[in-house]
């Protein structure tokens, strides 16, 4: 009996790295800045994307969202309040978006061509594990904390912090009810992603909005 | 829970990787897996015999490498290795660090496989010597 040992050194989720290395090649032609949001269930996604959507239609930009959900269509119709085109990606119980469910769901999607948009929104599964492994071929990776949470899910779900490019803490309105303590939560953030941006915001109030949204303006332009 | 998902991507990499070797066994796969990839091992490890039915991968062993974090110190100019994961700070002089070098790794290193027995060399030639008679 011989046996032999074959080195691969590959990765395991090399088939989505590379349909995402696709995806954002056609994003960036399609000049389209795209955004994955990810955050446990709760955080209050769906609420600052309807906002965010609503803030940038009312700047004659053009945005459109993507969302992911197990079972439900809930959060597509409350989005598509704000006027923009929304498209529900179910999951069936899968608790991440891929980038095959991505690019299928970009696919006949009517009334939306890429190069038309300034944004697409791309609003993960809600769960702050899984989606850190897997590449939407976004641009920017938004982790988002609501003060409802407590301070310590940074210190908590670190791998996922530490995959995001920028941070929003939302529901700021409900701080001192909740009594979020701000500064531990923006340290935490820092200790595990240092150096990131981070929005203190409210989709309630609008509060924090602008600064979010001038930031979107300038990474577009990037 | 999204190991499940992990596992079969395995499956898929190694019987990819396993076709050149037509009826081997695969006897283990070696991982290596960064203390920030997401991935629970004992989770992985209880998906694996559900995943491996019934493929080329039936009974393998799953050995999982685990790698810390490194982060590049800019202050040190050096790359050093922190402890645990809730902390990007270099271990020499305290300053965050958010130069990633290591832990972010879901790579399968190597598998070993088992070649399949030979023919009986025994039993065919005294076929072939009974045919000459």
């Amino acid at each position: 009996m011989t046996t032999r040992i074959v080195e691969l050194r590959r990765g395991i989720l090399k088939k989505n790295d590379e349909l995402a290395a696709g995806l954002r090649d056609r994003f960036t032609s399609a000049g389209v800045l795209v955004l994955n949001l990810v955050s446990s269930p709760g955080t209050g996604k769906t609420a600052f994307l309807e906002r965010t959507l609503c803030e940038l239609r009312g700047r004659g930009k053009h945005a459109a969202a993507l969302v992911g959900d197990l079972e439900t269509d809930n959060d597509a119709r409350r989005l598509a309040a704000s006027g923009a085109p929304v498209r529900q990606i179910n999951t069936h119980g899968i608790c991440h978006l891929d980038a095959e469910m991505v690019g299928k769901h970009l696919e006949g999607w009517e009334g939306v061509a890429l190069a038309g948009l300034d944004y697409l929104f791309i609003e993960n599964v809600g769960n702050l594990v899984c989606p850190s492994s897997y590449d939407l071929g976004e641009r920017i990776r938004v982790v988002l904390l609501s003060v409802t949470e407590g301070e310590d899910k940074p210190l908590k779900y670190p791998g996922l912090f530490n995959s995001a490019d920028a941070a929003v803490i939302t529901k700021i309105d409900l701080a001192g009810p909740c009594g979020f303590d701000r500064e531990v939560a923006l340290r935490n953030i820092n200790e595990v992603r240092p150096g990131i941006r981070v929005f203190e915001t409210s989709a309630k109030t609008g509060a924090g909005m602008d600064e979010w949204l001038t930031y979107l303006a300038e990474q577009r332009t990037r | 829970m999204h190991e499940l998902s992990i596992a079969a991507s395995i499956v898929e990499a190694v019987t990819e990787s396993a076709a050149p070797y037509p009826g081997a066994r695969v006897k283990e796969v070696r991982l290596r897996v960064g203390a920030l990839a997401s991935v629970i091992e004992d989770s992985l490890q209880f998906c694996w015999q559900l995943a491996t039915e019934d493929t080329p991968l039936t009974g393998s062993v799953l050995v999982i490498n685990k790698l810390p974090v490194i982060v590049h110190c800019e202050a040190c100019g050096v790359d050093a290795e922190i402890d645990g994961v809730q902390s990007f700070r270099c271990p020499r002089c305290g300053e965050l660090a958010a130069d990633l070098r290591q832990g972010r790794e879901l790579e399968i290193e190597s598998i070993e496989l088992e070649d399949p027995e030979p023919a009986q060399p025994g039993a065919g030639a005294r076929e072939q010597a009974e045919e000459r008679i």
